[in-house]
């Protein structure tokens, strides 16, 4: 009795000077911040899964990205912040716009965008956003991020850092990146031989009977 | 900063993300899920990195060299995977992944159902795409 007692006080000092260094019910400003700017990107995100014109939803994931990077801003991790413009945004979006536009995409709302299993799609994903969420809450209720001082993630600290220790990984990345660069040029170029060759197999054939 | 903030934002996107890998047909739009739930995964490793590097007294940043590694991976893959749905749309003249089961089981490619559904249409498509491409 006396000992959860005392587990009991204990832990309530603890929380009470937690509130009182943080501050739990009274957010900052960078929290403000970072809770409206994820609560767009949430929307733009939630628009893009369920939108029935494909165009947009492209569009609105440009909303979801840019917001992330916005959120990379606020968490003082400016490198992945640009990284983040430069290569979503910038490129990624546009190959899926492109994406879009070679499988000749409806422009107008197609009725056909969602399958049949939409309703259990939302039910698990309802049943993992509540499970994760309750595990999150709970394992990280008492921490805080120290947003002050010199930023964590500041292109000096991020280049330091992954040129002294990531290396090895850096360049088998550029390797990737290679592989995947071939394998793109490859996927996109049997198809047109192949039809090449058949197509001059063709004309071979029409000219031998003509 | 709340570590929860950035944690629950990350959850939730990747569980929207996980609605429309599971709920879309085309398959661009599936894609556009996975980039969702990939960011997701960013977010949290670039927060947990911060937070890292406050809290501990040496750190090598590992949380954002994998956010980078993270988003170079995400675009090679968004490149290889629009290469195989182009692949795919100018042999079958669709994009829509529920119609693609010839190595589903049950589902025989001379069905006579999915003949009533998918089977006609695209055909005559494929075949003008097939001369496009070769013109």
């Amino acid at each position: 009795m006396t000992l959860a007692a005392a587990a009991g006080t204990a832990a309530h000092a603890t929380t009470t000077t937690a509130a009182e260094t943080h501050g739990f019910l009274s957010p900052t400003g960078v929290e403000i911040a970072f809770l409206l700017v994820g609560l767009v990107t949430l929307g733009a995100a939630v628009i893009t899964v369920t939108t029935r014109q494909l165009v947009h939803a492209a569009l609105w994931l440009v909303v979801a990205l840019g917001g992330l990077a916005v959120e990379y801003l606020l968490l003082t991790a400016e490198f992945i912040a640009w990284v983040q413009v430069l290569i979503y945004v910038g490129s990624v979006v546009v190959l899926l716009l492109f994406g879009l536009m070679l499988t000749r995409a409806p422009i107008g709302r197609s009725p056909d965008a969602d399958s049949g299993n939409r309703w259990i799609a939302l039910a698990v994903s309802v049943a993992a956003a509540g499970a994760l969420v309750w595990v999150v809450v709970d394992a990280f209720r008492t921490t805080w991020i120290d947003l002050d001082g010199a930023p964590a993630g500041s292109t000096e600290v991020t280049g330091a850092s992954l040129f002294q220790h990531w290396v090895l990984p850096f360049e088998a990345l550029s390797v990737l990146l290679l592989a995947a660069l071939v394998g793109a040029i490859v996927l996109s170029r049997r198809a047109k031989a192949d039809a090449a060759t058949r197509a001059s197999a063709t004309r071979r054939g029409t000219e031998g009977t003509r | 900063m709340h570590l929860a903030y950035p944690a629950v934002l990350s959850a939730l996107l990747f569980c929207t993300g996980l609605y429309g890998v599971l709920a879309r047909r085309n398959a661009i739009l599936v894609l556009m899920s996975v980039e969702l739930m990939l960011n997701a995964v960013n977010l949290n490793l670039v927060a947990f990195d911060v937070w890292l590097s406050r809290a501990a007294e040496e750190t090598l940043h590992s949380g954002q060299a994998l956010a980078l590694f993270t988003i170079a991976i995400a675009a090679a893959e968004i490149g290889i995977g629009l290469a195989i749905v182009l692949a795919v749309y100018r042999n079958r003249g669709t994009s829509d992944i529920d119609r693609l089961r010839d190595t589903a089981e049950g589902h025989e490619p001379d069905d006579p159902d999915s003949d009533a559904t998918g089977r006609e249409a695209p055909a005559p498509r494929a075949a003008g795409e097939k001369a496009e491409a070769t013109a």
